[in-house]
């Protein structure tokens, strides 16, 4: 590369007028930094693959849980991987599929809310983000054509209304809301299963990360694909609570009293709750 | 009859320019950069609530310009795309002022040199560092110079009077409300010898990069808490450490939460990150698998 005359000056498209999508500039300027404008090898392969996420309302917010494995194929790719992420002051993206491109895609989600928040000086309202993260979900659709498909699901507290609300999505970027509760990944039919039984409307925050735990312990249980607690690893869920105050992840400490209630309640009783 | 010769020599060209540059600068008003004891503060005559002359650029950078608004809204836009691009190809802690205001200085360099029109904006960056010694503030001018201001700047129409007052009376480690009243009053002045006005809340706008907190440090204030760090008879000295305690953007600091114990707490700050390992006591890193 010669040095012009223009050498170091910030490139034109920074100086361009328009968007305020971290994406669309990206995608103009530096395309190769965008997941779905890599050109995709032939040929299938193996990759970790994330697996169970939960999300249920309660009075007030909504609360996101997420196991803590990655597989690949049958082998544990990583046991203390986070996918549960807070989006932005109000919303949490937890990622099911592809660990790789789904973690890309979150952190892209996350540059995309902040850059928006700085260049209009105003937060992005829920179904905007939301409208956001299915418009990068639909892009991805080549590579989940392939066997890379990122589904995520997405939950936040919405200022307008002053409630928690869920999205989910499919890998074509389909982007519907969830009433009450829902839940994404290798382990979702079982977890789904537990937050019907469990989940109740108006729910306490406490009962909240309670019936999340129990959804993924019960995804655990019965797919190999979704880790349970760990406990002499000292592993737990993550669990994210997306309230009126922002998003709040549980410490240590605090889980580790749930998970030991849950386990506790579940000796000779392995069905759990009812 | 012959026309006159189109010869301009390049001292002559390069001086109207500047000539047009600075006049363009000149009429509007001032703006003021200056440290305190907890970061930096920036002080802004400009009674609009819209349209800014300081804003965030990332976690610990900020910018404040004077001049065309849609020249340096222009510029700020492109040091948003700048730093977010580069925090997230490499990471947050690789964004810095430095490379900011080297990228801006090229710009503006050029734009003077190759373009019918240069650039009529004076604009600073600035970094908060975690101790008054690493704070960094840059001047840059409409012809691409950059200079490394220590303490404080002030730019716009009467720039040269106030940074003359400030001089003497800036001094390190002053709070935020001393450093804010110092500021105030010097944009108050008249350049011209006229009598000082009193520049009233609303006519202001103010911002700080507090180094305090966690991840994103910039904050607007207004509100009451404003107006008590502008009164001499309250007690507030210093922005508090926590946010509104209202939901929504949290961009401003009101001093809603200078009373009573706020909801949001420190966890919440950090907008779009887990915890760090000390709070959370285990590895919150977000890259692996």
């Amino acid at each position: 590369m010669s040095l012009g005359p223009d050498a170091g000056r910030l490139p034109a498209a920074y100086l361009a007028t328009g968007s305020s999508s971290f994406t669309e500039f990206i995608g103009a300027h530096a395309p190769q930094l965008l997941p779905s404008r890599r050109p995709l090898p032939s040929g299938s392969f193996e990759a970790p693959h994330g697996t169970t996420i939960v999300s249920a309302t309660f009075a007030g917010g909504v609360v996101m849980a997420g196991d803590r494995r990655a597989t690949m194929g049958n082998i544990i790719a990583n046991r203390d991987m986070e996918k549960v992420f807070a989006a932005d002051e109000y919303s949490a993206v937890g990622i099911a599929g592809t660990a790789g491109i789904a973690i890309e895609l979150v952190k892209l989600f996350q540059v995309e809310l902040e850059h928006y928040e700085k260049i209009e000086g105003a937060l992005l309202s829920l179904e905007g983000k939301a409208n956001r993260l299915a418009s990068m979900i639909r892009a991805n659709l080549a590579m989940a054509m392939q066997g890379l498909s990122v589904v995520p699901l997405f939950a936040g507290y919405d200022l307008e209304r002053g409630a928690g609300r869920i999205f989910s999505y499919d890998v074509t970027g389909g982007c519907y809301e969830e009433r009450d509760h829902h839940s994404v990944g290798s382990g979702s039919l079982f977890a789904r299963g537990a937050l019907k039984k469990l989940w109740r409307s108006g729910l306490p925050t406490d009962d909240a990360v309670r019936v999340a735990v129990e959804a993924i312990y019960d995804a655990a249980d019965d797919d190999s694909a979704t880790g349970g607690p760990d406990v002499g690893r000292r592993i737990w869920p993550t669990v994210a609570v997306v309230d009126q105050d922002g998003v709040r992840f549980l410490g240590d400490d605090e889980l580790r009293a749930v998970v030991e209630r849950v386990i506790d309640q579940r000796q000779d009783n392995p069905g759990g709750a009812r | 009859m012959t026309s006159m010769p189109f010869y301009v020599s390049p001292e002559q060209l390069m001086k109207d320019r500047a000539d047009y540059a600075r006049k363009g600068i000149a009429r509007g008003r001032s703006v003021v950069v200056l440290g305190y004891d907890r970061g930096i503060l920036f002080v802004a005559e400009n009674p609009s609530r819209a349209l800014h002359k300081v804003s965030e650029i990332y976690d610990r950078i900020a910018f404040a310009a004077v001049g065309k608004y849609n020249e340096f809204e222009n510029l700020r836009v492109a040091g948003v795309r700048y730093a977010d691009l580069r925090g997230y190809s490499y990471d947050r802690i690789d964004v810095t002022a430095r490379g900011l205001a080297n990228a801006y200085a090229q710009t503006l360099g050029t734009v003077f040199t190759q373009e019918s029109k240069p650039y009529e904006v004076e604009i600073v960056v600035a970094e908060v560092g975690q101790g008054p010694d690493d704070d960094q503030i840059y001047r840059l001018t409409y012809d691409g110079s950059v200079a490394d201001e220590h303490g404080f700047v002030a730019m716009g129409g009467a720039g040269d009077a106030i940074e003359a007052a400030l001089k003497q009376r800036w001094t390190p480690g002053m709070s935020l409300g001393e450093a804010l009243t110092l500021a105030v009053e010097l944009l108050g002045k008249d350049p011209a010898g006229g009598p000082d006005r009193t520049l009233a809340p609303t006519q202001l706008e103010v911002a700080v990069l507090d180094r305090e907190r966690p991840r994103r440090t910039f904050r607007r204030i207004g509100g009451g808490l404003l107006a008590a760090l502008l009164n001499h008879d309250s007690q507030v000295t210093d922005a508090p450490v926590v946010d509104d305690a209202t939901p929504g953007h949290h961009g401003t600091l009101t001093g809603e939460t200078l009373t009573g114990d706020a909801p949001r707490d420190a966890t919440t700050n950090p907008q779009t990150q887990r915890p760090t390992s000390q709070e959370q006591g285990h590895d919150g890193s977000e890259g692996q698998g």
